[in-house]
């Protein structure tokens, strides 16, 4: 985004969080979109955290070959890596593909066929209307996604390190329970607030200002993932920067 | 009643709109005529704020909309209908859903008054029992006709046609727009239509206003608009070989 975006994109998020004409249909509008970002992305991220935490833990049962180190840190850093970075930034990534990519031609398609001329002229925020339900339930869904995601990927851990015999599932479960930090968790939720405004906030503003025709709405969604992606691994670089 | 003084838009030094100027009466059917790139559908856009003119006022009953704020715009859009080319109807929402939209957002009415409503604005667009279809189920012509009862929903004022026949066969365009025209004499709204359509310039065309490269050349009614010495809206309207023979044989 060069800063005539970045301005345009403060702009609309501006008139986003103006008041809503009627909170009742906003409250509807924002249930909707949380089923949608958070029940509708469930199978996936499980799928996804599962595998991550298995391979996970085999590559590093592969790296510590020393029998000088025991085995209890495979468990303790699939941990850390699942809760500090591999859950809230692969599940952003993912995120940022399934859900920006929908929001980004969801609005653009709109804007195409004149649906948000026709929302303005009946007098209807329409970034509000249609924008803060989705950043809404993203700053909301996003998290309990990570939080749901950083049980699997340790649980895939176990799970990988068991079948394949890595590791016993005792050490497993001593390394995981082992110098426990809670605050890594607050880290990271940190980290899953910021992208899941990031996923919503950015695909909404590409959509929203789509000019021409189904060729524009593809690339507006292609540009949303995009911007959005990097954004998020920038974000995540400058949150573990400040907090840790 | 609308009225537009002196309006101006460019983009990117591209003058589009150069000093429009009009009164548009209420009751009667207003139509905006010209070719293709005259400016006509930025002029509307103009009208209805969404696009800001460059220079010039746009008078809604003698309220100045150009340099109104954000919320006060909003209570003169509340009396504001508007049927877009392609109907710009909620593709998520039944046909029911979408006619009741503004009335969730601006009404406090129950839900049998809503329902009653819906019904009605159907009914007047002879589309009584399509509620729960949605517009992908429906044909052009139905789909501007739910245009219209969503537009009519709240009772407005002002009412604004973008293009309203584009897309439909002749018979079509006739209902639509004898539908437009009894509406806005039933209940004397301040209609506006964008057309380059010839079969509604002579139907409905109580106050023509037609514009060529951005500036108004014309003004007058239907009845006059076949009698003029003006080269630009000759070729305009007697374009088409139909218009040709109609004007060589009277």
């Amino acid at each position: 985004m060069n800063f005539t975006n970045f301005g345009r994109y403060i702009l609309l998020l501006k008139s986003v969080f103006r008041k809503p004409e009627k909170l009742k249909i906003y409250l509807k509008e924002i249930a909707k979109q949380m089923d949608y970002v958070g029940v509708g992305s469930l199978g996936l991220i499980a799928i996804i955290s599962t595998f991550i935490g298995a391979v996970m833990t085999l590559q590093i049962a592969f790296q510590l070959v020393s029998d000088f180190i025991p085995k209890t840190i495979i468990g303790s850093v699939n941990r850390d890596s699942s809760i500090l970075e591999l859950s809230p930034t692969i599940s952003a990534i993912v995120l940022a593909g399934k859900i920006g990519s929908a929001i980004s031609s969801e609005i653009g398609s709109m804007r195409v066929t004149e649906q948000i001329d026709a929302l303005e002229i009946m007098g209807i925020n329409a970034p509000g209307y249609l924008i803060l339900p989705k950043i809404i339930s993203g700053i909301t869904m996003v998290p309990m996604l990570v939080i749901i995601s950083m049980f699997l990927s340790i649980t895939g851990g176990y799970l990988g390190g068991s079948l394949s015999g890595a590791v016993t599932p005792a050490e497993y479960i001593q390394g995981i329970t082992t110098d426990f930090n809670p605050y890594t968790i607050v880290v990271a939720l940190v980290k899953a607030f910021v992208f899941g405004f990031i996923i919503t906030s950015v695909p909404a503003y590409e959509g929203f200002y789509v000019r021409g025709g189904a060729l524009e709405v593809s690339q507006a969604s292609t540009r949303a993932v995009v911007i959005s992606c990097i954004s998020i691994l920038v974000c995540d670089y400058l949150v573990t920067q400040l907090l840790l | 009643m609308i009225e537009i003084k002196d309006i101006y838009k460019s983009f990117s030094g591209n003058d589009v709109l150069q000093g429009i100027s009009g009164k548009f009466e209420e009751g009667v059917t207003n139509l905006i005529i010209g070719g293709s790139g005259s400016g006509k559908t930025t002029l509307l856009k103009c009208m209805v704020g969404l696009h800001q003119p460059d220079s010039g006022s746009v008078l809604y009953d003698g309220r100045d909309f150009t340099p109104m704020t954000y919320e006060q715009r909003i209570e003169v859009r509340k009396e504001i209908g508007m049927l877009f080319q392609g109907s710009a109807l909620f593709d998520s929402m039944t046909v029911e859903e979408n006619i009741m939209f503004p009335l969730n957002m601006f009404t406090d009415q129950s839900r049998k008054e809503k329902l009653e409503r819906v019904d009605f604005c159907l009914e007047r667009v002879n589309l009584a029992g399509k509620n729960k279809l949605f517009p992908a189920e429906l044909s052009g012509g139905m789909k501007k006709r739910v245009g219209i009862a969503r537009a009519i929903s709240m009772n407005p004022k002002y009412l604004f046609c973008d293009e309203p026949n584009s897309g439909l066969d002749p018979k079509t365009s006739i209902v639509i727009d004898e539908l437009i025209q009894e509406i806005t004499e039933e209940y004397k709204t301040t209609t506006i239509v964008v057309t380059h359509d010839m079969n509604s310039v002579m139907g409905i065309g109580d106050y023509i206003l037609f514009l060529h490269e951005g500036k108004k050349f014309w003004e007058g009614s239907n009845k006059e608009i076949a009698h003029t010495d003006i080269k630009e809206l000759n070729d305009f309207v007697f374009a088409s070989r139909f218009m040709k023979a109609a004007k060589d044989k009277f």
